[in-house]
């Protein structure tokens, strides 16, 4: 236990000791490297702006995560009764998946004006579907045979083995799905952002000030970006920590 | 009335290789609180009549009656309960839950739906456990909960297909003892499919003697050891003669035994 936090928390300090050496001791760093004090002296300074850029792009990600978990859940309960769905559905999730979704985001820009937060929304959106989609499908078919002769013993309804078998069995499932579309959303939507929109959210100002040669600040604005990521990758964990805490027997 | 009556039943399963006949013109009549084994090589069509009697498949040939009634409509009104070789518990629900899944799904209210969980848990010997899961649970305690469940409804017909087959001799005979008490409480009539010849003879009013290619019933074979099936029976010469009886049946021949040779 001990030593499962000593480790990494060695691994961060040293890691920031050859940092601190290689900018602030030896100068041997190049300009877009700034020193770690500058960085989060920026960060602290600029706390509350960087804190809202966070929040836009959190909200993208966070809106994404939910339309597109909602429309796989959906349509993934669609594929797994309807045989015919899950075939034409089958190629197309298929193609969602090796299309590089962010690529689109110049498009949607154009189709739903370079204001809009849409675009962005859309593509964590078509990002995130794709994991919960297949996991979801996958888990709605787990259910074991002995379960299920059970429940026809039992007198059971459609309905019913749906609600105390089929779902309960593909709550895990669905969790992993989450978790991994978490990531997901998050990175599409701060990656959208590099492709034009609104000239806000985190992706945006680290362009904008990488740019500019204000590299404290662009680095500043990367810690906002990995506690967004982190806060939706802790919380999805913990959910399918909680639901697949039982093993089959 | 009798608990099942099957006149001429045979399943026959369709494959990519063709058709597979599972079973063939069985007739058999088991009567009401009566202990019935099905015993037999594997493929010889034991699980696949149990699994008719249930509603779990449909016959091909013949007619089946389960308390008078189809298959389907027996099913329907819960006339029968089932346990399988693996307990088949949901993981995500307690003993308790488990044990509760049947009248839950037939709403049963709440407090008479704990009143009967609670009878079944002591019936069964698990009052200590209810708050357990599954994944706590031994082999044979497992077993138990599934045996608990399948007499919730309280059905006059209790089916078991193989249901102490993966367990230790040990926990088998111990469980095998329990059954008998069980059955003999509750007076429901019990279909019990196994591959163990001692645990046929030591459970059955009857042991069904079935064959393989195709599936169907060789011989039938009474044990009247009617109320005396405890420890001592297992001992007892008339047992080891049933078991011989059972085995030679089984095998078609006199099985020689090596002080006769």
């Amino acid at each position: 236990m001990w030593q499962r936090v000593a480790a990494p928390v060695a691994v961060g300090v040293l890691m920031l000791g050859v940092w601190v050496l290689i900018v602030d001791v030896l100068h041997a760093a190049p300009r877009a490297l700034p020193s770690p004090t500058a960085v989060i002296n920026e960060f602290v300074l600029r706390i509350g702006i960087i804190s809202e850029d966070a929040a836009i792009t959190a909200t993208n990600a966070l809106l994404g995560l939910v339309a597109g978990a909602l429309a796989a859940i959906v349509l993934a309960g669609l594929a797994a009764n309807v045989r015919p769905v899950d075939g034409m559905l089958a190629p197309l999730v298929a193609a969602i998946a090796v299309v590089p979704i962010v690529a689109l985001t110049p498009i949607f820009n154009s189709m739903f004006g370079a204001s809009s937060q849409f675009g962005r929304q859309a593509v964590a959106a078509i990002a995130a579907f794709v994991p919960v989609f297949v996991n979801v499908l996958r888990g709605l078919r787990q259910t074991h045979p002995v379960h299920r002769d059970l429940l026809r013993a039992s007198g059971a309804g459609g309905l019913q083995t749906f609600r105390v078998l089929t779902l309960p069995t593909a709550l895990p499932y669905l969790m992993t799905g989450l978790r991994i579309a978490a990531s997901v959303a998050v990175i599409a939507a701060l990656v959208a952002e590099y492709f034009g929109g609104p000239a806000d959210g985190i992706g945006t100002s680290i362009a904008t000030y990488a740019k500019s040669g204000r590299a404290p600040l662009a680095f500043a604005y990367v810690i906002g970006a990995i506690a967004i990521g982190l806060t939706l990758f802790i919380v999805t964990s913990a959910l399918e920590r909680a639901v697949s805490r039982r093993k089959p027997v | 009335m009798t608990a099942v009556t099957a006149t001429g039943v045979g399943k026959t399963f369709t494959t990519k290789e063709g058709d597979v006949v599972a079973l063939t013109d069985v007739t058999l009549t088991i009567a009401e609180g009566e202990f019935v084994s099905l015993i037999g090589p594997s493929g010889c069509g034991k699980s696949t009549l149990l699994r008719l009697i249930a509603d779990l498949d449909q016959s091909s040939t013949g007619t089946l009656d389960v308390f008078g009634k189809t298959p389907a409509r027996a099913r329907l009104d819960q006339e029968y309960g089932i346990a399988f070789q693996q307990a088949g518990l949901l993981p995500w629900r307690t003993v308790a839950g488990n044990i509760a899944l049947p009248l839950e799904l037939h709403r049963m209210s709440k407090p008479a739906r704990a009143a009967r969980v609670a009878e079944l848990a002591a019936l069964v010997g698990l009052s200590d456990f209810v708050g357990r899961y599954p994944d706590q649970l031994s082999g044979g305690m497992q077993q138990r909960v599934a045996i608990a469940r399948a007499l919730a409804e309280q059905p006059r017909l209790l089916l078991m297909d193989e249901p102490f087959g993966a367990l230790d001799e040990m926990t088998r005979e111990r469980l095998q003892s329990e059954l008998t008490r069980i059955t003999s409480e509750t007076g429901a009539a019990v279909v019990f499919v196994t591959h163990s010849i001692p645990e046929a003879v030591f459970l059955s009013d009857r042991v069904v003697v079935m064959s393989s290619r195709p599936g169907r019933i060789t011989d039938i074979i009474d044990v009247p050891f009617d109320g005396r099936r405890d420890e001592a029976l297992r001992e007892s010469p008339e047992y080891f003669e049933r078991v011989t009886a059972v085995r030679e049946a089984l095998h078609g021949t006199p099985v020689e035994r090596a002080n006769e040779r």
